[in-house]
């Protein structure tokens, strides 16, 4: 497991420091300069969540979120009548490494497992879309706030782009420190950065919900 | 051909349980939140158990019917969690 990002603590008090670097994938600042930059997640009001995100910090939350799309598709039922109106989807483990992780097998034994992911991945995968969606419909530049469920969606999808980008990138529990001494025409760094920014704020929204 | 399932059991002394597995991406905020909020442990509960996938791998996070048991393995897959059942050995 990742333990609270590193940067958390180091973050300046005006809440900059991360996403000052979070803004290296992309190139570049902000040519309006305004200080706008997301300092994470805060509550709000009646179980919701608050948070301030600047144009760039959209564009990649938005291209992130569709990439979740692409790579989870509508669950596949097959073209038996009744296989569709029972939900009833693939029983293969998935060969990409990202979409084994992100629909685990649930029993060791091989059949067993199947029979499991006949009867749940199609939900699965429903539920992830959902998520993702209600990512792509919230998100705006500016002031954002979410309410709880949307909130809860936001964190299940953080997680799942996290968990996409982290199995792609093979990172360690030291990811982290990985990054802190890390040089920044390491190849590996902006998409590090990138990683460590959405770290960050999935951290800020759990906290944020607790 | 029938093929024998030896790992299922019927009897009702052998429970089946929930196991999550350690990994790399997951925060250990995360988790406990939601252990917490999945299962209705308590803080220390939850902190546990989190801290037990975190040293040692793994840990058994609810037990119960196979029924009940694919269900929670189901719900932990929707967080993006790391689950397995099996029966208890």
């Amino acid at each position: 497991m990742s333990a609270a990002v590193r940067r958390l603590q180091v973050t300046s008090p005006d809440g900059v420091g991360v996403c000052e670097d979070a803004r290296v994938p992309l190139g570049g600042t902000s040519e309006s300069g305004e200080r706008t930059v997301s300092s994470g997640f805060s509550r709000g009001r009646e179980g919701g969540v608050v948070t301030t995100f600047d144009e760039a910090e959209v564009s990649i939350l938005r291209s992130l979120a569709s990439h979740t799309l692409d790579l989870v598709e509508p669950g596949e039922t097959g073209d038996d009548p009744l296989e569709r109106a029972l939900g009833i989807g693939p029983s293969e483990k998935p060969d990409d490494p990202v979409l084994a992780r992100l629909f685990p097998s649930a029993y060791e034994d091989t059949e067993q497992a199947a029979d499991f992911r006949r009867y749940t991945e199609t939900t699965l995968r429903e539920g992830k879309r959902a998520d993702a969606k209600i990512v792509l419909d919230s998100v705006e530049h500016g002031h954002v706030e979410l309410t709880k469920e949307q909130a809860q969606a936001w964190m299940r999808a953080l997680n799942d782009i996290r968990l996409v980008l982290g199995t792609r990138l093979e990172v360690t529990e030291e990811v982290h420190d990985e990054l802190a001494g890390m040089r920044e025409d390491d190849p590996r760094y902006p998409v590090l950065v990138l990683y460590d920014w959405l770290t960050y704020l999935q951290e800020t929204l759990v906290h944020a919900l607790w | 051909m029938e093929v024998e399932r030896p790992s299922i059991d019927v009897r009702p002394d052998r429970p089946w349980l929930t196991i999550v597995w350690n990994d790399p991406v997951n925060l250990m905020s995360y988790v406990t939140y939601v252990f917490q909020s999945v299962f209705g442990y308590s803080k220390e509960k939850a902190e546990k158990l989190m801290l037990d996938v975190h040293h040692k791998g793994k840990a058994v996070v609810s037990s119960g019917t196979r029924e009940e048991m694919e269900r929670d393995v189901q719900i932990m897959h929707s967080y993006g969690l790391w689950a397995t059942l099996q029966q208890d050995s």
